[in-house]
């Protein structure tokens, strides 16, 4: 088997945050106890409700954010011994919003250009031709450069992210929510540009995503969170046919496709909203978990590992 | 029965911007009625037309717009603002528009009803309590003494039906009520909706871009593209048998498990929607039509595949086979 491109080991991130002047300090537990591995040629795709830790993973994936604890390896690397050159050329972000992530008073063609410039080196004809053809990859006009990104439409910015984090040709991209803030049909270009991208410069994904069914389209692999751990992990196959954590269930049972006829489905969840500054004694789902029992508010449920999936629930055997 | 809600020939402008165009819909009682499209396509303003809540710098024109079979176009403010909240009431998308964070959830529940029906506080009070409970909120006492930043996404769009229902509306109209909302969030909304439905008879037009939630949620959908109503049918007949080619695009492009395989490319519809100005003609949608041929660019016909549908466009049904 390939060495991972990726691989998180135990990792935490704690935010204190004080509310108010005189507010008591809060514990934010945003990401506790991850572990996970992207290997060479997948789509890991990350799933989990509002607030369950995604985005603060994927930034201490890329560096961008310290871990409280556990370490990230990068191609077999510590992330932290990388210098941020030699990071770039190894793994780029393509972030939800365009809007708020590309620089509004520079043109398409310079945000493009930045990372190689950064490194340095590149002669500006050569910038200038690798930026021209990393536009024209991904369905922009290389007249377009000149624009800046208010001109643009949210699928052109997103367009425009995406050509910005493949212009260094990195082997991994990190995308959190790259398409939740477009319409249907432009996410379908989108992710269809992806998924071609993918193939061609033989890239590795790690996918964010709160919609199911895309992540259902594009994972090989999927990992479930709930406040800040990963709940259960399988290939994609294998879990959305047979998912096994009752949260996971309840997530996949929620997705309303278009199927007219099918009604809305009953979930079973409580009206109880998961807190990171409130993490549950025992395991952290039990306060919404239609299967709980007893011992589910006493004791947190030990990480199961199998063949290649991995779940945390009282009630579920090990495969 | 005529419908609770006809809207007619609805045309809305900023401007030079034509923003709705000749859109017709009907909701009846016991119905939901699903406006379903792109942004920008004109859902909201629609929507806003009817509540007679649209910003001053639009102009408004329709040929009928009626509730309860009585002329709601030439209501006065006075008279609109009479019904608004009584006998139809909306749910915004996002709610923090519609509650105010310096009062109270009792308060602003309580408010409608000493409004509309003249209650005491004190009746108005137990009759929020009622509805918390009713949209399952626990401790509803306790929640009505909070302000809204203290809840959750979900709580306060309960907490906005549970305020729009004070009166016993016939009509609601939600815009976008969800979508700011996790799935599983969503889909116990969405089922508190259809109970309170089943129970009240009431009439609902949901705002939506979400095709899974028209799927669901839907008895009938009209579809909107660039201003206009596309295509209206019944919500089975339109998912599998979609006759608009825009329709056709939309429902290709959604990710339907089991259904597009992974490394398989989804459908997608070319292009973007173009900016319709006043004296626009032709379809809208011609420049990403795979379809289109030269008369799109002229007058286009409205046809009846079926005498409870409807779809705008130069292609005949029976020739609409390719898909
Ligand atoms: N810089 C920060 N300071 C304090 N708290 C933070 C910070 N960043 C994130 N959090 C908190 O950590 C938790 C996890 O946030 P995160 O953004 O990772 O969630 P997410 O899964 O990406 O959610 P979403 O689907 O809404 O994007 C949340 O409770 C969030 O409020
Ligand atoms: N106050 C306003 N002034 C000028 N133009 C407006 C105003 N409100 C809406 N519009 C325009 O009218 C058109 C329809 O807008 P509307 O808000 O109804 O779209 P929508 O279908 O609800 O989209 P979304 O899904 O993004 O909510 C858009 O082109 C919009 O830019
Ligand atoms: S009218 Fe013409 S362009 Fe418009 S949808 Fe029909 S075929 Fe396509
Ligand atoms: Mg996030
Ligand atoms: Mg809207």
């Amino acid at each position: 088997m390939s060495a991972p491109l990726i691989e998180v080991r135990d990792v935490g991130r704690v935010f204190n945050v004080r509310s108010g002047l005189l507010g008591q300090p809060k514990r934010i537990v945003a990401v506790d106890g991850v572990s996970l591995r992207l290997l060479p040629g997948e789509v890991l795709g990350v799933v989990g409700e509002s607030g369950c830790g995604k985005s603060t993973l994927a930034k201490i994936i890329l560096g961008l954010l310290e871990p409280s604890e556990g370490e990230v390896l990068i191609d077999g690397r510590k992330l932290s011994g990388i210098d941020r050159r030699e990071r770039a050329q190894l793994i780029q972000p393509v972030f939800q919003d365009p809007f708020s992530s590309l620089n509004p008073r520079r043109r398409v063609r310079d945000i493009v250009a930045l990372p190689l410039v950064a490194q340095g080196g590149a002669s500006t004809a050569e910038v200038r031709s690798r930026v021209d053809g990393m536009l024209e990859r991904v369905g922009l006009d290389p007249a377009m450069g000149e624009r800046l990104p208010a001109q643009l439409s949210g699928g052109q910015r997103q367009r425009v992210a995406i050509a910005r984090a493949l212009v260094m040709r990195p082997r991994i991209v990190v995308c959190d929510e790259p398409t939740s803030a477009l319409d249907v049909s432009v996410q379908a270009q989108i992710l269809n540009l992806l998924a071609e991208l993918r193939r061609e410069f033989g890239l590795s994904y790690l996918f964010i995503s709160h919609n199911l069914a895309v992540v259902e389209h594009v994972a090989s692999e999927v990992a479930v969170m709930y406040l800040g751990r990963i709940v259960e992990r399988n290939d994609a196959e294998s879990l959305f046919r047979d998912p096994r954590h009752p949260y996971t269930k309840a997530l996949l049972a929620s997705v309303l496709t278009p199927e007219p006829g099918l009604g809305i489905p009953e979930t079973g969840l409580g009206e109880t909203m998961p807190d990171p500054a409130n993490v549950p004694p025992g395991c952290r789902f039990h306060p919404r978990c239609p299967q709980a029992v007893e011992r589910c508010g006493r004791e947190a449920p030990e990480t199961q590992l199998g063949a290649r999936g991995l779940v945390e629930c009282h009630l579920v055997a090990a495969a | 029965m005529s419908a609770l809600l006809e809207v007619e020939e609805l045309d809305i402008s900023f401007g030079a911007l034509s923003a709705v165009r000749g859109a017709s819909l009907e909701v009846r009682r016991g119905e939901t009625h699903c406006l379903v499209g792109e942004s920008g396509c004109g859902k909201s303003v629609t929507a806003l037309a009817v509540m007679g809540l649209l910003p001053r710098n639009s102009v408004r024109q329709a040929r009928r717009l009626a509730f309860d079979g009585k002329d709601i176009l030439s209501l006065d403010e006075k008279g609109l603002s009479r019904l608004r909240g009584d006998r139809m009431a909306m749910i915004f998308q996002e709610p923090m528009t519609s509650l105010n964070p310096a009062y109270t959830v009792g308060s602003q529940m309580a408010e409608v009803l000493v409004r509309h029906r003249g209650a005491s506080k004190r009746a108005a009070l137990d009759r929020a309590a009622e509805l918390l409970a009713r949209v399952r909120i626990t401790s509803p006492g306790m929640r009505l003494g909070q302000y809204p930043h203290q809840l959750s996404g979900g709580l306060r769009q309960r907490v906005m039906i549970a305020m729009a229902l004070m009166c016993d509306p016939e009509l609601l109209i939600a815009d976008e009520p969800t979508t700011a909302l996790d799935v599983t969030v969503q889909a116990q909304i969405l089922r508190l909706l259809a109970d309170l439905q089943k129970d009240l008879g009431l009439a609902i037009l949901l705002i939506t871009h979400d095709l899974g939630v028209v799927a669901r949620t839907a008895h009938r959908v009209s579809v909107m593209y660039a201003g206009e109503v596309v295509e209206s049918s019944p919500v089975d007949r339109l998912f599998n048998r979609p006759m608009h080619p825009y329709t056709r695009g939309l429902l290709s492009c959604v990710p339907v498990p089991g259904k597009v395989r992974r490394d398989q490319p989804l459908g997608s519809i070319p292009g973007m929607v173009p900016h319709v100005t006043q004296g626009f003609e032709g379809c809208a949608f011609r420049q990403r039509c795979a379809l289109a041929r030269p008369d799109c660019s002229g007058p286009i016909g409205r046809r009846r595949p079926e005498a409870d549908r409807v779809y705008l466009c130069q292609i005949a049904p029976e020739e609409m086979t390719v898909s």
